[in-house]
């Protein structure tokens, strides 16, 4: 066991745990932030995907002893209201079915436009294809991503 | 209860789903929080405006959260922004029977919702005309406010919420004509939207207890194990780790992480015994050919002469179709929480079921079923997986026995690994056609792994051929089956559809033609009982047949698949096109007659997410196994649809305001064959078993 402190959404948290603990389960067991999800745990579905310094990254197979100094955003904290135009877009769009996805859908979708403000299809396909959608909202994310690069400029 | 304490004063109206015959009943609000009344919902209006339901179905993605309270608003011209549905939980002294599955919770509530949001409408109006001195029928009502405009009033439901909970409810109520809909029909968004997109506590993974412990489970590795010994000195020696337990062929690490109990599971040392053949997939394929031709035949249905039909028969067309084991996958895994204590118990988690949960809980532990209550969560997808219990009777024997607060999770690999699978079968299908082209006989003979009947031996095309046998085998296996979304048919529709596109091609017909020709045959000799609405099915063949331009597109290669499920009735067309020299599946456009459509959004993504799931497990689905042992364990071996693999889909809907039948399933069905059959009119060649891509035909395609 050792302690680790953490940035996430710009506040600091430490936890109490080995070192091999994926940030995942650190988020959801040890901080209380149970927004990012468990899917697969083996970086096939990305329900997981948390922000490491802006990058989206998958928690679940991510050793908190390898987040160090980088600033973590989870999807609690990717705007203080709710109002980030990918979460608005996801509800104009209106995505969800179930639900469990699309935090880490929504996470990508954000990373990826900050890269590219303005996507071609063909590149938001590319962009959301590692995310697993059971449900199958998989036009409507597309839509949404679409939509939320409308927002960003 | 929540509603009551929320809304302080004004009308609460308590109704029944279960009961048809039971008419809404003003009940006070006193006596729900006491829990002497025994209605299952609860309608309430608050002095200040606010409306609240509480639903009691389990909210899975199927929408029924959204879908329900637009029920109760449309009748009580209700302002869609004031109102609210607050999920119930399972409790016995208040609720009765809550399940989410068969696509039945809206057909079930219809008209029950109708009349608890009608009702209330009644007893405002009523209360405003003895204030105002003015005739009830005067009255006017839109948006939760109340109007007499000859007197030049108006007022807010909240003003007279009070007033008209003093009132009795009418025996009778008038229900409005469906014409005058405005809001039923229109795009609702998700309830949940903002709660989903910040990350808000929702799911059983969600749940946390102060002073809770986690529990992972090592379950047989093989089907047909059972449990010898176990040896958990180096797991318990692990950090974080509580106690491990046994119970059944199962055992439990518990301890205080998820990450530590799934590292100390690593270190267990199991032995187990034989209990059962261990079976592997060439065994089932042995096992299909053996009884497909030597097995006991259960008949399902049988009309007329099969034997002879086939023995005057011109031409007789035979193929078998066959499918295998899936997991279900929902993403979120089975989880639940249990605390058993000495004098009830506490159940919170994702169930489809919670009454079955808590019986088990009740025999488990011996304790009445009222001491034990149930709290739903939202749930990560179902798809019939979490109508078992499995999880929940997990949770309660750890409870039990190490006297604590436990949650149970699943790993990925516990959940695709652990079974209840849709199981595997294998189709025969024989058709004669007399000289004309006319399908004069018909058999269909179905051998199942633990699938009960795998037939629907009522659905087209029974009724409309004159000599039909259907009959089924079953082989019982030691591998696990469950329902699984649109259960049977999921596989038997994309069986039975492509055949017909054989026969059709036999006799030389259109596919759409040949359908329709068959349909009209049941309506005019029907053979034998027809138990499906043959001109409903009439109407969504043609609007799917119109909407794809059926047979006029140039370059696209077009398949056509219709069924009838879940009281709904789907036809899909597939279209592809080939790119490249490659074929590529493009669009699926799907005519849709699940009857009055109450949210358009959640309806139009119900549909489309029914044709993404049908296509992605028909074309990647696979289950293995080796000697009892699941080959697939992830999703880096289980390969699910993605993004890029989507065709588009464009969902037309009839309109014939006929009261909401199922969606939740119906669109799943009929999706594989519309897209086997536009496949083999691009490249000649039939694709008879799932999944697609181990089909020497589908090679290069995907
Ligand atoms: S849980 Fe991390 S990618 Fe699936
Ligand atoms: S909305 Fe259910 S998994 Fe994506």
């Amino acid at each position: 066991m050792a302690l680790f402190k953490l940035s996430i959404n710009n506040r600091a948290y430490s936890a109490e745990v080995e070192g091999d603990t994926p940030l995942l389960w650190v988020l959801r067991d040890n901080l209380g932030l149970v927004g990012t999800k468990y899917g697969c745990g083996i970086a096939q579905c990305g329900a997981c995907t948390v922000h490491l310094d802006g990058k989206a990254v998958r928690s679940c197979v991510l050793p908190v002893s390898a987040v160090g100094k980088a600033k973590v955003t989870t999807i609690e904290g990717l705007s203080e209201k709710g109002d980030h135009p990918v979460q608005k877009a996801w509800d104009e769009v209106d995505v969800s079915q179930c639900g469990y996805c699309q935090a880490g859908q929504i996470m990508t979708a954000a990373a990826f436009l900050k890269e590219k403000p303005k996507p071609t299809e063909e590149e938001i396909v590319g962009a959301m294809s590692g995310n697993l959608c059971r449900c199958g909202t998989y036009h409507r994310i597309r839509e949404a991503v679409k939509v939320a690069a409308t927002k960003t400029n | 209860m929540r509603i009551a304490a929320a809304a302080g004063g004004g009308l609460f109206l308590g109704f029944n789903w279960s009961d048809s015959a039971a008419a809404p009943v003003v009940v006070d609000a006193k006596s729900i929080v006491a829990g002497s009344v025994k209605f299952n919902s609860y309608l309430s209006i608050g002095s200040d405006n606010s409306i609240t339901i509480v639903s009691p179905n389990p909210e899975i993605g199927q929408g029924i959260k959204t879908a329900f309270p637009m029920i109760v608003a449309e009748e009580l011209d209700a302002d869609w922004k004031l109102v609210k549905t607050v999920q119930g939980n399972l409790d016995p002294s208040q609720f009765e029977r809550q399940v989410t599955g068969g696509s039945g919770a809206v057909p079930h509530s219809w008209e029950r919702l109708r009349k608890a949001g009608a009702t209330a409408r009644h007893l405002l109006i009523e209360a405003a005309a003895a204030k105002w001195g003015v005739p009830a029928s005067e009255i006017t009502t839109a948006d939760s406010k109340l109007f007499h405009k000859a007197a030049g009033k108006s007022a807010a439901y909240g003003d007279f919420a009070e007033a008209a909970g003093k009132l009795s409810a009418p025996k009778d109520i008038k229900l409005k004509d469906e014409k005058t809909f405005k809001l039923i029909g229109q795009s609702v968004r998700n309830v949940d939207n903002k709660n989903i997109a910040t990350g808000k506590p929702l799911f059983g993974l969600d749940f946390y207890r102060e002073g809770m412990l986690f529990a992972i489970i090592q379950r047989p590795k093989a089907f047909g194990f059972k449990l010898k010994s176990v040896d958990s000195a180096a797991a318990k020696a692990m950090p974080g780790i509580v106690d491990v337990v046994t119970f059944e062929n199962s055992v439990a690490v518990v301890g205080k992480s998820t990450w530590q109990c799934k590292k100390a599971r690593e270190v267990l040392k199991i032995e187990y015994e034989k209990a059962a053949d261990l079976e592997s997939s060439e065994d089932h394929n042995r096992i299909f050919s053996n009884l497909m031709d030597n097995g006991e035949a259960t008949v399902r249905r049988k009309n007329g002469d099969v034997e002879a039909a086939f023995k005057s028969a011109a031409k007789v067309i035979k193929a078998e179709y066959q499918c295998p084991f899936l997991p279900h996958s929902p993403l979120e895994p089975m989880n639940f929480f249990a605390h058993v204590r000495e004098d009830g118990v506490e159940l919170v988690g994702p169930t489809q079921t919670p009454d079955r949960a808590r019986g088990e809980a009740a025999k488990i532990t011996g304790l009445p079923p009222e001491k034990i209550s149930v709290e739903i969560t939202r749930q990560g997808g179902g798809f019939g997986r979490r109508l078992s219990a499995d999880f929940a009777i997990e949770a309660v024997h750890v409870s039990k026995l190490v006297k604590a607060p436990v949650k149970v999770i699943w790993t990925r690999e516990d959940d695709m690994t652990g079974g209840t699978y849709r199981p595997a079968v294998r189709y025969r299908f024989e058709a004669a056609l007399d000289k004309n082209g006319e399908m004069i006989g018909y058999k269909l003979r179905g051998v199942g792994i633990n699938s009960g009947n795998p037939t629907r031996e009522d659905n087209f095309p029974s009724g409309s051929v004159d000599n039909l046998l259907i009959d089924s085998v079953e082989h019982k296996s030691a591998i696990t089956t469950g329902p699984w979304r649109a259960p049977i048919t999921n596989f038997l529709a994309y069986a039975e559809q492509s055949f017909i596109d054989e026969v059709a091609e036999a006799a030389g017909k259109d596919p759409v033609e040949f359908r329709l020709a068959l349909l009209e045959k049941a309506k005019k000799s029907p053979a034998g009982e027809v138990k499906y609405d043959i001109d409903r099915m009439i109407a969504v063949i043609k609007l799917a047949a119109e909407k794809s331009n059926w047979g006029k597109k140039k370059g696209v290669f077009q398949g056509f698949s219709v069924y009838f499920s879940h009281r709904s009735y789907v036809a899909q067309v597939g279209e592809v096109v080939v790119e490249k020299g490659k074929p590529t599946l493009k669009n699926v456009i799907a005519a849709v007659d699940c009857g009055i459509v109450i949210n358009k959004s959640g309806s139009l993504q119900q549909v489309r997410g029914g044709v993404v799931d049908g296509i992605g497990h028909a074309m990647f689905g696979n289950m293995t196994f080796k000697a009892g042992t699941p080959d697939q364990s992830n999703f880096n071996g289980f390969r699910l649809i993605r993004m890029n693999e989507i065709p588009e889909v464009d969902v037309h809907f009839v309109d014939n305001g006929i009261s909401p039948t199922g969606l939740g399933e119906p669109a799943l069905p009929p999706a594989g064959g519309a897209v086997a059959n536009a496949f083999y009119k691009a490249t000649k060649q039939r694709l008879r078993n799932q999944p697609f891509i181990n089909e020497g035909a589908f090679k290069g395609i995907s």
